[in-house]
Order: C-alpha cells, then structure tokens, then sequence
C-alpha cells in the first residue's frame, strides 16, 4: 500500500476532489513530520504511538575492518504498536 | 500528540473543513492502514516511512513471575522502519 492508495480510500469513502484528497492526506504526514521533528510523540490509539528517543554516543565496531568507531548521540524514531494492533494481526 | 490533537492541528489548516470530516479522514487513514498490514501488506510512506508485517517464531518461554515455563506461539508484529528523509529531520533538532 502507498500514499496514493490511502488518497484513493479517502476519495472514495468522503468524497473530495482526488485532489483535495491528496492534499490532506499529504498534509496529515506532514503534520506528524513536524510534530515529530520537534521530538515531541505521537499516540494513535488502536494504532500505535511515534516516540522520538534519544540515544547516547556509544562504541562501535566496523564489521568489516574490526575498527572501534564511536557511533554519535542521536535521536531516533521509534513505532510502539498498539496492542489492538497487535492482536488484530495473530487473529 | 494524541489523535484529538492531531484533529485539531488539521482542523486550524483545513478552514473549509468541519471536525468531523477532519476525524473521518483521520480514521480512514489509520483504519486503512491496520488494514493493509492485517491482509499482510506492506505500507510504503515516501519521506514518513513503512510498515511491514514479521513473523517471530515460536520460543519457549518463561513466565517471569512464577519461573514457569510457557510456549510462545508464532506471532505476527507491526515492524516500523522510518524513511529516510524523517530520520534526518527528527536528529537534525539534536542539542536543542
């Protein structure tokens, strides 16, 4: 599934304009960009939540050489799914 | 962020639109979604990321309150990889 098909529900099932359609669609992933990109976490109930974790620096090794490398802080996004999501998919 | 409040964040750009189609077309997205995975499809958002269904095989357990041991089934998880584009925006903020 793509962004196109989830426009293509959202025509269908509200009935906008493909166009507007795609806009708003685009516009909801943007806003969870922007939320995100603040580090701020997004909870969807019966879905999942987006939480942006920060991570400290740590050592690292290059798989290939053997070579220590420290590996930086940095924030990464994580996805907790739901446990209604869960369960929907061992039904 | 709850989906309340991404409603409300929707509903301040998208004047023309009540907050009930807002809610509508939030929930259609979302339901689509758990749909796709559900069927066992893969979801590819360009710059947000994607959703993939794994398979985890079965394990012997242990319940850690009583030390027992328990069969774990195979089971199916939501895996979540984020795209690339909002990996870079979400460590750009970094120190702040």
């Amino acid at each position: 599934m793509t962004k196109a098909e989830i426009v293509e529900t959202v025509y269908e099932k509200i009935g906008f304009s493909k166009k507007e359609a795609a806009e708003i669609v685009e516009m909801v992933f943007d806003t969870m960009k922007e939320t995100l990109e603040r580090g701020e976490k997004i909870k969807i109930s019966g879905f999942g939540n987006f939480v942006v974790r920060q991570k400290r620096p740590r050592i690292g090794r290059n798989p290939q050489t053997g070579e220590e490398i420290e590996i930086t802080a940095r924030k990464v996004l994580t996805f907790k799914p739901s446990q209604i999501l869960k369960m929907a998919l061992n039904k | 962020m709850n989906k309340s409040d991404l409603v409300s964040m929707m509903e301040a750009k998208l004047k023309n639109l009540s907050r009930r189609e807002v809610e509508m077309i939030i929930d259609t997205i979302f339901d689509q979604m758990t749909h796709a995975l559900v069927t066992g499809d893969r979801i590819e958002i360009r710059g947000f990321g994607s959703f993939e269904v794994r398979v985890r095989e079965p394990r012997k357990g242990r319940n850690p309150k009583t030390g027992s041991a328990v069969y774990v089934n195979t089971r199916k998880v939501p895996f979540f990889k984020v795209g690339k584009e909002l990996k870079e925006r979400v460590n750009e903020t970094l120190g702040s």
